[in-house]
């Protein structure tokens, strides 16, 4: 059977052409082994793409007392210390030469007035850590890449979804997928493959993730028998859009605050400040006048509440709206206009001004705009090993969003693009080192393929399946009423039995019409991911009994001190779901010092 | 207006498929919603009609919306590209009443409830099926421009300023809206002798790159083809990103061009270095 299909063969397959994807297929490719990525959209369209603040990297350029050990201290106090720490530690250690590298592959950042990579403030960083290029990093990063790929001469694959892994015993042997413009299967024979597929938004309804982010990667993983961890933490951004409600979850960037937004109630109240949680205590501003002097470039002075993690800001929102002092449709005001000039506005946030004068007629150099938490993020996926991201699988790798373990119970803004960078180049040697290391691909089950592409034709077969885009709409609700940004036992648990039911009617959904370019059929397999991710998700939130960053629990209002070192990791045990309970490996000594002495206040120097 | 590109069915006359009961242009207020009549494109390279669909649409809603709403509820397997949603990626380009467009930075407010809105695939390019073409070719030509070169003793130490004379175009999101409206690849199909206007922006990205050392001027000339710009501005009105395609990116290339190869100076230099290379 598997003859007659377009087969190709790669010694390292990047599934996913993202930050994190391109990024491993370069540094694989600098080994001697043939590299190929695959991605579901047109080259150059990955989420990636929409990124808008900018790169974390302590490179110094602005604050110079910066380091890495700052950059580790404050993604494990974001991540409320869940993080594992050996992945934070190589993050913060190697994103300064990541961007470096960006650089001189083309990327064109902002500038310091001493003609180096200029860096702004962000949520969580005590100092200003983020390269950028305005509020459009994410475009210059993902062409930079891109065209690094195609001048390295790497195959790209694009409009091609992989619906399966195929495994040779436990390693990993390929995968499977189908050519989207004529519906034909395609085969890949490798020895690596690396999982850079991105999130899982398409959970939840109001979402800055486009249709892309369906958890194919989470769910390919779980079946090769990778397992996932920190499934808990769905990030949602504070500022998502909420009117028109077509654009409804539509992000607006982190940056307006960084830039002196600040968020106002409809009794005009700057309420962040009585929300500040004790950890945070002492490191924001207490007052207007000492956050107002920070916005205009003191930094002797504290940075805003407004800047604290996303998790704080997006709960102290829901409360807000929850306690009736929300804006006319549901959110809160985010307020920039009279805070800085329309000139400075437009030069330092282009992006935003565009969005929402074309898309709600509001010009923000004028007006507040209203804003309300979007899911944005998912800090958990697939577990792999910090030096060299391989997962449980022998020859699977996973990095970039699809991984977890790096960011713990939060991400903070900037952290992704440096980790793209950052685990991308080291997923790509680690896989590029075991390729060029065997001399046969492995071999390839012809039964289990045929098995696997039947299963892709079963929807046009059946007569009275379901229809794919009622279940994903049916799913999100679920997922927004039951396993949402405020859980609690009975929610959870009902949220379990309604995704157990869906999960029955996504493995037997119809459609119709050809093969070719067919979204109807796609979304198909899609929406099965999308029922397994989310009930991964419940699962662990109801083993939670604690709320940690981005997890919020109403019966377990606090932090729980017991499971401050406490993963669960979910796999799948014959075809059913299992929940370990495992402990966070512990930080080497001179990190744990770090992180007892860290009091989380910028050096004076 | 435009000639038939290969691959690319002529737009016939609307056949009526999907009808509601609700008249159009009527505003329904217990859904809050006005009905508009979208003309879609359907079939794929060879044979294809345009097809009515009745759309219900909520305030604010843009074309894309309405889109997908028909995908969800009238043609599970329209094929329709999208990604951002925001105007970041370049993937919905279509034509709207023969208007090369983002689809989802159209708001339907713009148009007239009444009068039916006419939805193509970009007419440049072969289609694949419904409103998604073969966008290959732009990838086939950008790979043969010469990638970024900085000098190998290169500390990129420079400033905001030189920072901004690139950035203009590197603003584009490939969405080659600018290919579809330009004459010479839409009416005249010379693909095989011109880059396009996204590929001269390319060029021009990378040549005000305070630390690019290439000299593409060869490609513009030969393969590029800069020459069969005739500056009409059609690209310039049509981009998203407001890139003066015509005007920052396309004209100076010429005058290099003309500077290098018809300036008897310069030509002399070349050919010595010709000599001596
Ligand atoms: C609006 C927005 C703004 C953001 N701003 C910032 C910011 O300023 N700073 C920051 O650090 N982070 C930011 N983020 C987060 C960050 O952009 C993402 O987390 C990051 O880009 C993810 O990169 P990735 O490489 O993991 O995946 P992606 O870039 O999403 O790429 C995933 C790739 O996998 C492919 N793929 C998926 N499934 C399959 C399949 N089955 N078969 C084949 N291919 C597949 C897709 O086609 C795509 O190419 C932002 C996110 C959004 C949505
Ligand atoms: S100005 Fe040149 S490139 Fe632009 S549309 Fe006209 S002919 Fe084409
Ligand atoms: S130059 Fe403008 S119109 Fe052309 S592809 Fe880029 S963004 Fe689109
Ligand atoms: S969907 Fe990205 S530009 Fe329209």
């Amino acid at each position: 059977m598997s003859e007659s299909i377009d087969t190709h063969e790669l010694d390292v397959l990047v599934i996913g052409a993202g930050g994190a994807g391109l990024s491993a297929a370069i540094s694989a490719a600098e080994r001697d082994v043939s590299v190929g990525v695959v991605c579901k959209s047109l080259l150059g369209k990955a989420h990636t793409v929409m990124a808008e603040g900018g790169i974390a990297a302590a490179l110094g350029n602005v604050a110079p007392a910066d380091d890495w050990k700052s950059h580790f201290l404050d993604t494990m106090k974001g991540g409320w210390g869940l993080n594992d720490p050996r992945m934070a530690e190589i993050h913060a250690k190697e994103s300064p030469e990541r961007v470096r590298t960006l650089q001189e592959w083309g990327a064109l950042f902002d500038r310091t007035d001493d003609g180096k990579i200029s860096q702004r403030p962000f949520g969580g960083h005590r100092y200003d850590r983020l390269a950028h290029v305005g509020d459009r990093t994410g475009l210059e990063m993902i062409r930079t890449l891109q065209d690094k790929t195609v001048a390295e001469g790497i195959d790209v694959y694009q409009e091609c979804t992989t619906t399966h892994l195929l495994l040779d015993g436990d390693q990993v042997a390929g995968a499977l997928g189908v050519w989207r413009d004529d519906g034909s299967p395609i085969l890949f024979r490798s020895k690596a493959v690396i999982l850079a597929t991105g999130g899982l938004g398409q959970c939840y309804r109001i979402t800055s993730n486009s249709w892309e982010y369906t958890a194919d990667g989470h769910a390919m993983a779980l079946r090769a028998g990778a397992a996932l961890v920190d499934m808990a933490f769905v990030q949602f951004h504070p500022t998502g859009m909420v009117w028109p409600k077509s654009v409804q979850g539509t992000l607006v960037t982190e940056g307006v605050r960084g830039e002196g937004g600040i968020l106002l109630n409809s009794e005009d109240e700057r309420f962040m400040f009585d929300y500040v949680p004790d950890a945070y205590e002492g490191s924001v501003a207490p007052t207007v006048e000492e956050a107002d002097r920070w916005v205009a470039g003191d930094r002797d002075a504290r940075p805003p509440p407004e800047l604290l993690t996303r998790d704080v800001v997006a709960r102290a929102i829901l409360s807000e709206v929850s306690a009736g002092r929300g804006s006319p449709h549901g959110g809160v005001f985010l307020d920039i206009a009279n805070q800085r000039s329309t000139e400075y506005i437009q030069e330092k946030l282009p992006a935003m001004v565009h969005q929402f004068r074309e898309l709600a007629e509001i010009d923000i150099t004028e007006d507040p705009m209203e804003v309300f938490p979007t899911c944005h993020y998912m800090m958990g996926g697939i577990r792999v090993d910090p030096e060299t991201q391989e997962t449980a699988v022998p020859g699977l790798y996973a990095s970039g969003e699809v991984a977890g373990g790096l960011h713990g119970a939060n991400r903070l803004g900037g952290n992704s693009l440096s980790d793209l960078l950052v685990f991308g180049n080291r997923a790509g040697h680690a896989a590029g080192d075991r390729a060029e290391g065997m001399d046969t691909f492995p071999p390839i089950d012809d039964e289990d393929v045929t098995n696997k592409l039947n299963s892709l034709e079963a929807p046009f077969e059946r007569e009275d399946g379901t229809d794919p885009y009622a279940l994903h709409a049916e799913l999100q609700t679920v997922m927004e009423e039951y396993v949402g940004i405020m859980r609690d036992d009975d929610r959870l648990t009902t949220g379990i039995e309604r995704l157990e039911d869906l999960a029955e009617r996504a493995a037997n959904t119809a459609t119709d019409g050809s093969r070719a370019y067919n979204p109807g059929w796609e979304k198909c397999f899609a929406v099965r991911h999308l029922v397994e991710a989310g009930l991964a998700i419940a699962h662990a939130a109801r083993e939670r009994t604690e709320s940690r960053g981005a997890h919020t629990r109403i019966d377990y209002p606090e932090p729980d001190e017991e499971l401050e070192r406490v993963e669960f990791a979910i796999s799948l045990v014959g075809g059913e779901i299992d929940i370990a309970r495992e402990a966070v490996p512990a930080p080497r000594e001179e990190l744990r010092e770090m992180l007892q002495a860290d009091t989380g206040e910028e050096e004076t120097q | 207006m435009s000639t038939q590109t290969e691959g690319q069915p002529p737009a016939e006359e609307a056949t009526t498929e999907e009808q509601s009961d609700e008249p159009t242009g009527d505003r329904d207020p217990e859904t809050d919603t006005t009905t508009y009549t979208l003309e879609v494109y359907r079939g794929d390279g060879e044979d294809g009609e345009l097809v009515t669909y009745d759309v219900p649409i909520q305030a604010g809603m843009v074309l894309l919306d309405a889109l997908h709403w028909i995908q969800a509820n009238r043609q599970p397997d329209l094929a329709v590209r999208w990604n951002c949603k925001s105007g970041r990626c370049g993937s919905c380009s279509m034509e709207i009443d023969g208007m090369p467009s983002l689809s989802c930075m159209k708001r339907m407010s713009e148009y007239d409830a009444d009068t039916p809105i006419r939805v193509t695939p970009m007419r440049a390019f072969p289609v694949v099926k419904d409103l998604v073409c073969d966008v290959s070719w732009n990838y086939e030509v950008n790979a043969e421009i010469e990638p970024f070169t900085p000098a190998p003793d290169a500390d990129f130490t420079f400033y905001q300023p030189d920072v901004e004379r690139s950035r203009e175009f590197r603003r584009c999101i490939e969405c080659f809206l600018c290919q579809d409206v330009c004459h010479v690849l839409r009416e005249h199909d010379k693909k095989d002798a011109y880059a396009g206007p996204r590929y001269l922006v390319r060029s021009a990205g990378l040549h005000f790159h305070p630390e690019d050392t290439a000299d593409r001027t060869e490609w513009m000339k030969e393969d590029a083809g800069v020459g069969y710009c005739n500056i009409t501005h059609c690209c310039s009105d049509v981009c998203p990103e407001d890139i003066e395609i015509t005007d920052n990116a396309i004209i100076p290339q010429k005058e290099r061009v003309v500077d290098e190869y018809y300036d008897p100076l310069a030509q002399i230099k070349r050919k010595l270095s010709d000599v001596w290379s």
